[in-house]
């Protein structure tokens, strides 16, 4: 390859930005174009307070409802992840309250029955469907409470690992079940209670305890800090 | 040449790659990368702080203005508390959480205040897993010397100390609340290889590290019924005659109001400073990262290590525009991930530490050899064909923590 051609740094801009009409909350603005609904926020001068948090969808702060040009169809996402395109309808979710069960997790004599004592909706879903359709995770939040319900609570901690507890399928529950708060209780449940116990784990808590490693320790924090470079370097 | 034909290349290098290995640097060479191309060497992004407990240290312009900057507490404010508790935790990520769980737990009256909700912090984000030295050919005197060398010697050894042999029973505390690490057939911890470690010692929750602990550690502070105060941002400690700190004066953000909080011990769990945008660099960090606790104890009479060094992470999405800064794990690189230059060239061992993999990305854009973006910015291709997924360029280098 020739020199020249391979200094791609002075390569002129590709493209440069075009604007797209979005409306936010009802009120129309022109943003650039591939930007997420949460930028497009900040750039239309909107304050943002609650709706942003870690930026990297993973928070579940900025659920938002949209809807894309000419499409009847109102769905989910998260803010911090969607691109705006032209002509899309956006709208911020507002918190809901959920009803969250207190519980002591460890204390839990039967987990499976306790769910019933602690979400008696649970079992009354309907099976509508509302809440997977909503969940911009795309978990089948439905079969989950199911599943919960009939104690496959492994499924549930699977099936859930990725909810960013953004509560999108809350609202739409006609039974009242908040589906999310569900699965937390039920992954909890079955890593405290229906998961191996570590048995390499507890050794090493007890070399530790027993002082295993002091001799070592002694010798290290012992050296000058040529001494601890070179050791260091020993260690690949 | 423009960026289609540019990856072009990316693919037709691929097999030769494969069968490449690239050593780790000499700590010679490392030495010599670093500090011609490393961020924390590019003496113009830096300044000595004007006054206070670091006067003369030189630290980022962007760290060492706002150090410097005036309270926003005018004279005659009344410190009347609206709140008194035994401990005051401020931040709400995994070290707020921990902390106000454990004091909670050992009987004290604890108040948990977070500029965001519960749980909105960079911990949500930590994917790629959390290092603790469990597995049996490994310990914490290793888990202590690899640190060491990754911290080019710089650590406190005592809090290291702390910090290698407590982890451990914090695995074990964190499985008893429920969080489900992955494990091997026989039921203990699985461990994954690391940058920068020699024995393998991650432990994960699939892809979803952070965000499983964090899922856990909210639900905890909750049934604990620990006092929450979410959307309060500190913005200044409170002191005695003898500059003890008796508390926090904070800002709601909901109604502006100021709320006082004394207290017989606070923690400052505020977490980094990635959207300072350091250098003028993109960042994975959350919304609040903006080193907002350096600046309260600062002010108090703290004086602050480390104010010269950041951590660049290597790999973060600069193409498309709106995943800038996101992050691409380590794991990707772990698991077989090439980084590759505009001439379809490794330049260094993926797995070698952070500041190194930085700074080469870093001498590669600038000696010519990057990608320029559709959107106009540099960067090298991260080709992870052992994933099959398709190549995106990748970021010089996005996400400060300190
Ligand atoms: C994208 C990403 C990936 C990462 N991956 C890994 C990984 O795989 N493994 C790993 O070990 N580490 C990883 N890290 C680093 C790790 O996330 C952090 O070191 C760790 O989470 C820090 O925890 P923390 O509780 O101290 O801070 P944070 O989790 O950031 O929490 C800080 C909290 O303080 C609050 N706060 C800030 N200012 C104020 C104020 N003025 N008043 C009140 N509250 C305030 C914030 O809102 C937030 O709740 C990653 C970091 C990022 C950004
Ligand atoms: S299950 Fe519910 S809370 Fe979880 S990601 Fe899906 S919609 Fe959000
Ligand atoms: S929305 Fe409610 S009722 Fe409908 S399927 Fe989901 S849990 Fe069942
Ligand atoms: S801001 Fe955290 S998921 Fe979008």
């Amino acid at each position: 390859m020739a020199q020249e051609d391979s200094n791609v740094i002075d390569q002129p801009e590709v493209i440069r930005h075009k604007m797209v009409t979005v409306e936010i909350a009802g009120k129309k603005y022109d943003v650039p174009e591939g930007i997420t609904i949460i930028k497009a926020l900040w750039y239309s001068g909107q304050e943002v307070v609650r709706g942003a948090g870690c930026l990297g969808g993973f928070c579940g702060a900025c659920a938002a409802y949209y809807r894309t040009k000419d499409d009847p169809k109102v769905r989910t996402c998260l803010a911090c992840q969607m691109a705006v395109q032209d002509g899309m309808s956006i709208t911020m979710m507002p918190p809901f309250p959920a009803r969250k069960a207190t519980y002591d997790i460890q204390a839990l004599k039967d987990p499976k029955q306790d769910l019933f004592n602690l979400y008696p909706e649970a079992p009354l879903c309907r099976n509508c469907n509302a809440c997977t359709e909503a969940c911009p995770q795309k978990i089948d939040v439905r079969e989950g409470v199911w599943k919960a319900v009939f104690g496959d609570f492994k499924s549930v901690s699977e099936m859930f690992m990725d909810c960013v507890m953004c509560g999108m399928c809350t609202p739409v529950c006609i039974a009242d079940i908040a589906p999310n708060l569900v699965a937390l209780y039920v992954s909890r449940a079955q890593g405290a209670h229906f998961t191996e116990k570590p048995v390499g784990l507890d050794t090493r808590i007890k070399e530790i305890q027993d002082g295993r490693f002091n001799d070592e320790w002694t010798k290290l924090l012992k050296m000058n800090e040529k001494e601890l470079a070179d050791h260091c370097a020993t260690v690949k | 040449m423009d960026i289609h034909a540019l990856q072009q290349i990316v693919h037709q290098t691929r097999d030769a790659r494969r069968k490449q290995t690239l050593p780790k640097l000499s700590p010679a060479d490392r030495d010599q990368l670093i500090h011609k191309y490393h961020p924390d060497f590019r003496a113009s992004a830096f300044r000595p702080i004007r006054f206070g407990p670091n006067v003369g240290d030189k630290t980022a312009i962007e760290l060492a203005t706002l150090l410097e900057g005036d309270s926003s507490i005018v004279d005659g404010f009344d410190l009347t508390p609206h709140y008194t508790t035994d401990v005051l935790v401020v931040g709400g990520g995994g070290a707020g959480c921990a902390a106000a769980l454990h004091a909670h737990g050992a009987g004290a009256k604890v108040m948990l205040a977070t500029k965001l909700r519960l749980g909105d912090s960079n911990s949500v984000m930590a994917q790629g897993g959390m290092q603790i030295s469990v597995a049996p050919e490994d310990s914490p005197v290793t888990h202590f010397v690899d640190t060491l060398k990754g911290g080019h010697m710089q650590n406190d050894h005592q809090l290291l100390k702390v910090m290698v042999e407590e982890g451990p029973s914090i695995a074990k505390w964190l499985l008893s609340l429920g969080v489900l690490f992955d494990r091997d057939g026989d039921g203990n911890l699985h461990v994954k290889k690391g940058g920068g470690s020699s024995k393998p010692r991650l432990l994960t929750c699939s892809d979803y590290t952070g965000l499983e602990i964090m899922r856990v550690l909210k639900d905890e502070v909750l049934n604990q019924k620990i006092q929450l105060l979410e959307f309060c941002a500190a913005v200044e400690l409170t002191s005695d005659e003898k500059g003890n700190c008796t508390g926090a004066i904070f800002k709601d953000l909901d109604n502006q109001r100021h709320v006082v909080v004394a207290a017989k011990s606070v923690i400052l769990a505020t977490g980094g400073i990635g959207r300072l945008h350091i250098q003028g660099f993109p960042t994975s960090n959350h919304y609040g990262a903006t080193g907002d606790g350096l600046c309260l104890s600062y002010r108090l009479g703290a004086k602050l290590m480390h104010v010269d060094t950041f951590q660049y992470h290597p790999s973060g999405a600069v193409y498309p525009e709106q995943l800038i800064g996101a992050l691409v794990t380590e794991g990707i690189r772990s698991e077989g991930g090439h980084l590759v230059n505009a001439k379809g060239e490794r330049f260094v061992n993926e797995l070698d530490t952070r500041d190194v993999v930085s700074a080469s990305i870093i001498r590669e854009c600038e000696e010519g050899r990057g990608i320029r973006t559709m959107s106009g910015r540099i960067g090298v291709w991260l080709d992870t064909p052992l994933l099959d997924a398709a190549s995106g360029p990748c970021n010089r280098s996005c996400c400060l923590r300190l």
